[in-house]
């Protein structure tokens, strides 16, 4: 009984066994870096396991709506940080980038003191919307309706 | 498959369809950043900024594509031995660096103005710029490979099997901003859907369309070039013996 292997399919068959072996290797490297490859920490990861006091770490979430409030010194700016779970205070003094306004996301640089996160630095995240600007303040349901218009 | 591994018969074919991707893409891609450029709305909240996504995304979208192109050149290579893969592969290595490049600096230009900084190492940045240094440790190799190869000392695989292990980075890119909390925002365009308003999505549609034409074009240019090498290098180490 002798089964002939064409070497092609030899080949073929020890390719895939590399590729599954290299694709389950790195799976496994980007599952164990799932925590530490994240840029920032969530408002409620900060909450329920904050670094110790003066450790730089960056804090990212959405602006809350109405919260930020501009000290009298005209630098400071004291806002929230929250996610769907948890609210945390940011102190921040400098000039923020174009896009931080309330409601859009944020990436702040700095440390907690306290219960409130002290920010050097605030980096803006935008979402993957884009939206031309005459139709940012429709409603989805009029948006929907010029753009059928104009079709 | 084999019918096109003759290098004669695919270079007849290349030598009119290389014209027939360079100049509509060529013609698309203008169109297209030109309508990005002057007739596009700025966006809600990055004003003018938005339309630099004209370049950065078919960029983007080529040098992922670029070391695709690499992976299955190579995987056909491997096993199959098609004498045309391996050339097809080192083809793409220039363009799709050149798109990678392209991408990372026209992102670090937007990343200036809407999120306040021109570089962060998140996961999305990272993987890329190990994809652009991907590419240039492979196009080293490939000439390497190429000398090796001139000199007589026999084909070598190595190049193949690097083509093959760096594609494991393009899945990782591409999942970067859903696995990672990142400043880089998750995809605007996922399987059937998008949240690009039609005014941006169609001329980046087009954009795209046109500069994957180009970048097949180039590729088809660099094969006819490598092939052209290969010839003459044969054709000089006959004349040699003689």
């Amino acid at each position: 009984m002798s089964t002939m292997i064409k070497p092609k399919h030899q080949r073929l068959v020890l390719i895939i066994l590399a590729l599954v072996a290299l694709i389950g290797a790195g799976l496994l490297a980007a599952y164990a870096l799932s925590k530490q490859a994240a840029y920032f920490y969530l408002p409620s990861e900060l909450v329920a396991k904050p670094p110790e006091a003066g450790r730089a770490v960056r804090l990212g979430g959405m602006v809350e709506k109405g919260s930020i409030k501009t000290q009298p010194d005209g630098v400071t700016i004291n806002f929230i940080v929250k996610d769907d779970k948890a609210r945390v205070p940011v102190r921040f003094s400098g000039i923020t980038p174009d896009l931080f306004v309330e409601g859009s996301g944020v990436v702040a640089e700095g440390r907690m003191e306290g219960t409130t996160f002290v920010a050097d630095n605030l980096l803006a995240k935008h979402d993957e919307k884009y939206v031309p600007r005459e139709m940012k303040n429709m409603t989805s349901a009029e948006a929907k309706a010029v753009i059928a218009e104009t079709k | 498959m084999h019918g096109f591994a003759n290098p004669a018969r695919f270079l007849r074919m290349a030598r009119w369809l290389m014209p027939l991707m360079l100049v509509p893409g060529l013609i698309l891609a203008f169109g297209a950043v030109a309508w990005g450029l002057f007739m596009v709305p700025p966006d809600r909240l990055m004003g003018q900024t938005v339309r630099i996504l004209f370049i950065h995304v078919p960029s983007a979208w080529l040098g992922m594509a670029g070391w695709s192109t690499i992976a299955i050149a190579s995987l056909v290579e491997l096993v199959w031995r098609h004498p045309l893969a391996g050339i097809a592969a080192r083809a793409a290595a220039v363009p799709g660096a050149a798109f990678t490049a392209i991408c990372l600096a026209t992102g670090s230009i937007w990343a200036r103005p809407t999120w306040g900084t021109w570089w962060v190492w998140d996961g999305r940045l990272t993987s890329f710029l190990i994809l652009l240094f991907l590419y240039f440790g492979y196009i080293a190799l490939a000439g390497a490979a190429q000398r090796d190869a001139a000199a007589g000392e026999g084909a070598s695989r190595v190049t193949a099997i690097f083509g093959l292990v760096g594609a494991v980075n393009i899945p990782i890119i591409n999942r970067s901003v859903v696995w990672w909390n990142s400043l880089h925002q998750p995809p605007s365009i996922t399987a059937g859907k998008s949240s690009i308003d039609a005014a941006f999505l169609y001329p980046l549609l087009i954009a795209a369309l046109g500069f994957t034409l180009i970048f097949g074009g180039l590729v088809l240019a660099r094969m006819r070039m490598l092939l052209a090498d290969i010839q003459t290098e044969a054709r000089l180490r006959r004349k040699a013996m003689a």
